[in-house]
């Protein structure tokens, strides 16, 4: 389904990596592991379309990605390494935003449906999204999970912030997403676990 | 897959820039008070002539139209840069030439509509009165989306950039000096009694032209930008 | 670099085949470029008329009018390599544009300030707002925007592909400002002073400002190709950042 065609990325002079090929298939993750500086995030960056490689192509269901642009885009959610989320808006207001320009659902019950699976109190969705602390602003951007009715989930260091217990609810989302049929490729410190689901891992040296 | 439509799109984007400016008020009041406070400095430096106020008065309310635009351009794709936000919009199924025009007409309704409003109490102030003042307005109305069009240009290719609105002043001026000619033209050759609708369709042309383009323009920068 | 197998001329972007073909070139150009600017001057200060409008304050338009030529035709050539460039994703056609707008913001100088020393013997003063210089002083901002914004952005990449941007919105803009101005300055009456009521042309003045073009062309080739070599020693051994020869070499050495 998505495939990563002799990628070659630098930033400057430094080389991050080069002839990467991989396939990811439906109801697989891709666990791109590595110490920071090794090219996650742009490698991540790459398969969202933000940047383009030096040389080689990813390929999305048999058409480059370059070709296909918005039609690519509509198949994809990425949550980056920064929420992406207005610190004036309630996170009630954020999710609405973010879902109803991304095409997802975004009616005010699934909006707090999605806010309560992620662990986050009522009380807290329609106060500005200032007074939360980290962990819970990485609540709120990761809600989109919930609608997201997207194929490709594409994930930076989803579990920045997180304690243990959000943890294992936006994992338990991402196998439930795999169990459907999706993929997702994330950005990770470490080697990951899943319950079900094929797990692939490409480790990066940089 | 419920896809927005393109002025579905359109009207979220602005509404949440328009959102984000009713929390925090302080950034519609400044545009308008900065148009205000340079159009008092002119009297001060140049004498209360009133022959001289009214002839000097379309040149000066137009210039002081440019600045405080271009004083607002430092903020158009800064902070959505800055909490990822902008990155997200990159990403959302629509061209990016929607993406661009929801910015634009979110900032003109902040920074242009005002001073559009607010011109014809200054155009009194320099002595301006009756067919000129009407001129002027509908060039402003005319002219300042055409500026904030342009300007965003300007503000998608120094994003981060060190150098900020300096740098953005110095590129898009240049720029910026048709729009400035026609439209203190226009409201002169009211004044001076031959009508202003060669000028103001020149305006219009402008605007045409850069609703066409500026956006194009704009997505490749923040393209180059977010690389 | 740019690595096509299909277009062999960007066998020259490697600088291994650039280096010494521009350094057998950019001597023969630095000498059509003496040669064509010393007949040109001494045609046009000693040999043409002495116009009987003017007198021989005149002379000066022999620098003034092929310095503006050439200030708007390289940024026709920058702008054009600035579009190579972003259409073909290739680094040595930037490094081209950024090699040539230092020439040509220096000629849109020169034009405006031969532009002043024509002004004062005729009119009087040292700067009118005609519509030429007017606009030579926009095309200058132009010039100066686009060096600076290449200047401001660390990253070489997006600084070229930025400053490329710009320049192509920029040549878009230039004839509309261009008409622009004009406009504004005809209808403010300063019709009468014009500095395109130049004196009639005998042939000998059309020589030399041919000549003097010719000699203009032919240097903005050499120190363009000469700024081009400099570029790519620099970027070879410093791709990111923009330091300069002598501060890399003290670098090494310590």
């Amino acid at each position: 389904m998505l495939e990563l065609v002799e990628l070659r990325c630098s930033r400057g002079k430094r080389l991050l990596f080069s002839d990467l090929s991989l396939i990811v298939g439906t109801g697989e993750l891709l666990a791109v592991v590595g110490e920071n500086g090794t090219g996650k995030t742009s490698l991540l960056r790459l398969v969202c379309g933000l940047s383009s490689p030096d040389s080689g192509t990813i390929v999305w269901r048999g058409s480059q990605i370059r070709q296909l642009k918005e039609l690519y885009h509509a198949e994809l959610t990425y949550i980056g390494h920064c929420n992406g989320i207005k610190d004036d808006l309630t996170p009630a207001e954020n999710l609405k935003f973010s879902a109803c320009l991304a095409g997802d659902g975004c009616s005010d019950t699934a909006i707090r449906r999605a806010l309560e699976a992620v662990g986050l109190e009522a009380r807290l969705h329609l106060l500005p999204t200032r007074i939360l602390s980290q962990g819970q602003k990485r609540r709120v951007s990761l809600a989109r999970l919930w609608l997201s009715r997207r194929p490709l989930w594409v994930l930076d260091e989803p579990y920045t912030s997180l304690d243990a217990n959000a943890a294992r609810l936006v994992t338990q989302r991402m196998e439930a997403h795999l169990d459907e049929g999706g993929l997702v490729v994330v950005a990770t410190h470490q080697e990951m676990t899943l319950g079900t689901g094929s797990l692939q891992h490409v480790r990066l040296t940089g | 897959m419920s896809r927005l439509s393109l002025f579905g799109t359109v009207r979220e984007i602005v509404w949440r820039d328009l959102l984000l400016v009713l929390r925090r008020r302080s950034d519609a009041a400044t545009p308008v008070l900065f148009f205000a406070i340079v159009a008092s400095l002119f009297p001060l430096g140049v004498g209360p002539e009133p022959m001289t106020l009214r002839a000097i008065a379309p040149g000066v309310l137009w210039v002081g139209a440019l600045l405080s635009c271009l004083l607002s351009l430092g903020r158009l794709y800064t902070a959505d840069y800055a909490d990822g936000v902008l990155e997200q919009m990159l990403l959302i199924p629509q061209p990016l030439t929607v993406l661009v025009m929801g910015k634009v007409f979110a900032h003109w309704i902040v920074s242009g509509l005002p001073l559009v409003l607010l011109s014809p109490l200054l155009g009194l102030q320099y002595g301006l009165n009756g067919e000129p003042l009407r001129v002027l307005m509908i060039s402003l109305l005319l002219g300042t989306p055409t500026l904030s069009l342009i300007g965003g240009i300007g503000a998608a290719l120094t994003l981060d950039v060190r150098g900020g609105t300096v740098l953005i002043a110095l590129l898009v001026l240049p720029l910026f000096v048709p729009i400035l000619i026609f439209g203190a033209g226009a409201v002169s050759s009211s004044a001076s009694g031959m009508g202003g609708e060669a000028h103001l369709s020149l305006l219009g042309a402008c605007l045409l032209l850069a609703l066409a383009l500026a956006p194009w323009a704009t997505g490749a920068a923040l393209r180059i930008a977010m690389e | 670099m740019v690595t096509s197998k299909r277009i062999n001329w960007f066998r020259f972007s490697s600088s291994q085949a650039f280096y010494p073909l521009t350094g057998k070139m950019i001597p023969w150009f630095a000498a059509t470029a003496i040669l064509a600017m010393t007949t040109g001057l001494y045609i046009g200060f000693f040999v043409a008329p002495t116009d009987f409008q003017q007198g021989e304050a005149y002379r000066i338009i022999f620098v003034h009018v092929p310095a503006a030529w050439m200030s708007m035709f390289l940024y026709l050539v920058m702008a054009g390599w600035a579009a190579l460039g972003l259409g073909l994703n290739a680094r040595p056609s930037f490094m081209m544009a950024q090699a040539v707008a230092p020439t040509g913001a220096m000629f849109t100088f020169l034009a405006l300030l031969t532009g002043s020393m024509w002004g004062k013997p005729t009119w009087g003063t040292w700067w009118v707002w005609d519509a030429r210089l007017t606009s030579e002083l926009i095309l200058l901002f132009l010039y100066a925007g686009v060096m600076l914004l290449h200047a401001s952005i660390e990253d070489t990449r997006r600084a070229d592909r930025a400053s490329a941007t710009f320049a192509l919105v920029g040549v878009v803009n230039i004839p509309i400002i261009y008409f622009s101005v004009r406009w504004w300055n005809t209808l403010h009456q300063g019709a009468s002073v014009s500095m395109t009521a130049a004196p009639k042309m005998a042939a000998t003045m059309l020589m030399a400002m041919l000549l003097m073009t010719i000699g203009f062309w032919m240097y903005s080739a050499a120190v363009t190709l000469l700024r081009m070599r400099c570029l790519m020693l620099d970027r070879e051994q410093n791709p990111t950042k923009k330091h300069t020869l002598v501060m890399q070499e003290a670098m090494e050495t310590h």
